[in-house]
């Protein structure tokens, strides 16, 4: 079938306004970013009165010390909701798949986490967490436990922890949701045959769950390192980044150089790198899942 | 089926310029007033009562806009400078070299020939201090021309704070706050077998660190040592900033430090106090308004920081609260100005004083004032401020040296680390200007 001029046009045309779209809205401002990452630029001035650094501000970030330890604490975050909220939401969405009483009241309540505000979610948190009148603080004495007592958000040795603890909370309903889809789609007759053939319960799991959830789960972890590593409003309402630079994370950096310090070239610079850094995670998350999947 | 795809399409690119057409129509149904930004959700009412009462005097109508929070108006600020969008008047937050930057770019208008007709008239009006926030002196080092580029609607100190029934319970005299330094630690073992806590302050948002420790050095050094070593002729390696940043040691192992403060923002400190879970607090003449609001009946003093040296007197950081530009560029300019004008006399200034418990910018409104904001006002005798000292410090040092503190005071870092740190900062910062 031969398709005309006149209908290719009348398909361009169509694709047209999203292409407008998505040129204004995503394609020009990451053009922008790239050039103002060589500029000495402060936000204000007229970017062509402002100074060409070339890769100054590139050279600058890769070489410093706290940018790379806020990209490791994103990580060390990202690996704490890798694995404990994803196990978590896993398990859950399979509790809620099988004929329990209330299930549908459950996975109500599991979504609620994820579609409060984050600014909201940091707050209450962060009053829960408070070392000194937190609820959290208070339960401890009065299940017997004083000594566990701490300033949760102020001790170096826990805030980071703390906070991918309260991210988890925050973010496994996705996951849950995406798990619980995904397990909706196996069909029962496979665990039936199972059944019928002598499988146990952990058999059909490992036999039947598993390698049918492989796709999910690979587009939950991407989804989980992209959405963690990008981790900003709850930092920013509980810790603000301290005690020092212990909960710092590359958003926090980047917002840092662009508000504290008027850096907007610079905050572009590390925007990039960021940028770059997820892209080859995701990347090799992707060689990862072909891998697996075959 | 082939037309109603060509309606579809039509649409969707009717939508697409159809937000193009609504700025435009925004911009014609505001041509007839003065547009002001602002971020000051308490003074929101106030300046909407205010409004009403400009256009029925001068006919002229004034659209207060109010962006919250500070961070996001700030940001919305730079992206109108961008866009060349901003308002007739505005307000600028952030250091004096953002404010040098808006002026060299063309963003504000020079106020010196208004403030200096009819013999200065408009400038007397004001304290000298509070004006001086929006002055470029002659051969001032942003390269800016020298001359008055903002207008002062408030004035601001940033004081301690002492809770007066909380003294008593601690056996102290609710009269007599501490003078030295050594007395204020003294009442940090007196906070600790009370179990009470003792200093709250915003130290979470890093810049009221800075504010503290700024205080102590001007205590200790003296104005002329910490501009110089602002200029970079003094290192901060030098014994007397040791001895700064060492008093944060001593104020934690005495205890009169409250737990998490830290990390605290200044609104949960604000709480504390006007909770009376808290014995001191660190804050502006600002929160005189948020304590009437959180406990009417608080009873509290304003102390200046107890003085850690006899060398040379306590400064505190004041001057104006918040400021408006006129934007150069808008037609409106005179219109703006004539507002502004309208808006710091005596009778506005006190209404605003009066609402919203600010301390007037204007010096003849300060006569009905409560007599806590008069223990703040008393401070402006002490007061300084990073605009007034013509040079600045970089960001990143003032970055690594706050949140240096921040590690002094858990426990993490010396305070001769934290000095080694931020002189390595600044010379690589001077490094990068000289090349």
């Amino acid at each position: 079938m031969r398709i005309s001029i006149r209908d290719t046009l009348e398909n361009y045309a169509f694709v047209l306004p999203a292409l407008i779209i998505f040129s204004i809205f995503y394609i020009i401002p990451f053009i922008n970013v790239f050039l103002y990452s060589f500029l000495d630029w402060d936000g204000i001035m007229r970017i062509d009165s402002s100074n060409i650094v070339w890769f100054t501000n590139f050279t600058e970030a890769m070489t410093d010390k706290i940018w790379w330890q806020s990209v490791w604490q994103a990580g060390f975050i990202t690996l704490i909701a890798l694995t404990f909220q994803n196990a978590l939401a896993f398990l859950l969405a399979w509790a809620c798949d099988r004929e329990i009483r209330m299930k549908n009241f459950y996975r109500v309540i599991f979504f609620i986490p994820p579609v409060l505000s984050e600014v909201v979610v940091g707050l209450v948190w962060k009053w829960i967490l408070d070392g000194n009148y937190g609820i959290l603080n208070s339960w401890l004495v009065s299940l017997g436990f004083p000594n566990l007592v701490k300033d949760w958000l102020s001790d170096p040795n826990t805030a980071l922890t703390t906070l991918a603890v309260v991210h988890c909370w925050k973010g496994f309903g996705w996951g849950f949701l995406l798990f619980l889809a995904g397990l909706q789609t196996i069909p029962r007759e496979l665990y039936e045959a199972a059944r019928v053939d002598g499988a146990n319960a952990w058999q059909s799991f490992k036999k039947i769950t598993v390698p049918m959830m492989v796709p999910v789960t690979v587009l939950v972890m991407i989804l989980t390192v992209l959405g963690t590593m990008q981790i900003f409003a709850l930092i920013y309402t509980m810790t603000g980044g301290g005690p020092g630079y212990h909960t710092e994370v590359p958003v926090t950096r980047i917002f840092a150089s662009m508000r504290g310090s008027s850096r907007f070239g610079y905050a572009c610079a590390q925007g990039i790198i960021f940028g770059v850094i997820l892209m080859i995670v995701s990347f090799i998350q992707y060689r990862f899942s072909k891998k697996a999947k075959a | 089926m082939r037309s109603l795809k060509w309606i579809t399409l039509l649409l969707s690119v009717v939508c697409i310029f159809c937000s193009a057409g609504c700025a435009s129509k925004q911009s014609a149904e505001t041509a007839a007033t003065v547009t002001v930004w602002h971020w000051m959700t308490d003074r929101e009412p106030a300046f909407q009562e205010l409004a009403k009462r400009y256009e029925a005097k001068a006919g002229i109508k004034v659209d207060f806009q109010l962006y919250a929070p500070s961070d996001a108006y700030s940001q919305k600020v730079r992206a109108a400078a961008q866009g060349n969008t901003l308002p007739d008047i505005f307000g600028i937050l952030g250091e004096k070299r953002d404010f040098s930057s808006f002026i060299k770019a063309g963003f504000i208008l020079d106020l010196t020939p208004y403030m200096e007709e009819n013999s200065g008239s408009w400038k007397n009006n004001f304290f000298a201090k509070a004006l001086a926030v929006n002055e470029f002196a002659d051969g001032n080092s942003y390269g800016v021309k020298a001359g008055f580029y903002g207008v002062p609607i408030d004035i601001m100190t940033i004081q301690m704070l002492y809770n007066k029934n909380l003294f008593k319970k601690l056996g102290l005299n609710p009269n007599k706050p501490p003078e030295t330094f050594q007395e204020f630690l003294d009442i940090g073992k007196k906070l600790k077998e009370a179990k009470m806590q003792g200093l709250v302050s915003g130290w979470g948002e890093v810049w009221m660190i800075d504010c503290l420790a700024n205080n102590y050095a001007f205590n200790i050094m003296g104005e002329k040592k910490v501009i110089a070593t602002i200029r970079g002729e003094v290192p901060y390696t030098d014994p007397d900033w040791i001895k700064v940043l060492s008093l944060f040691k001593d104020m934690q192992e005495s205890g009169v430090l409250a737990n998490g403060l830290v990390t605290m923002i200044n609104k949960t400190a604000e709480q504390l106090f006007a909770n009376e879970k808290a014995v001191f607090a660190f804050n502006g003449s600002w929160c005189v308004n948020v304590y009437k609001g959180m406990n009417p009946t608080l009873e509290y003093g304003a102390m200046l920081p107890p003085a850690a040296s006899s060398n040379y007197p306590m400064a505190i950081w004041g001057g104006a609260g918040s400021s408006f530009m006129v934007n150069a560029r808008s037609d409106r300019k005179e219109e703006a100005v004539k507002f502004l004008k309208w808006l710091t006399d005596r009778d506005q200034q006190a209404y605003l004083s009066e609402i919203t418990n600010n301390l007037p910018a204007n010096k003849n409104s300060l006569n009905k004032i409560p007599d806590i904001l008069a223990q703040f006002a008393k401070g402006m005798e002490s007061a300084t401020h990073p605009n007034l000292w013509g040079v600045s410090e970089y960001s990143v040092v003032i970055e690594t040296l706050d949140k240096g503190i921040q590690s002094i005071i858990i426990g993490e870092k010396t305070p001769e680390q934290v000095a080694a740190e931020a002189q390595k900062m600044k010379e690589r910062e001077m490094a990068k200007k000289r090349r």
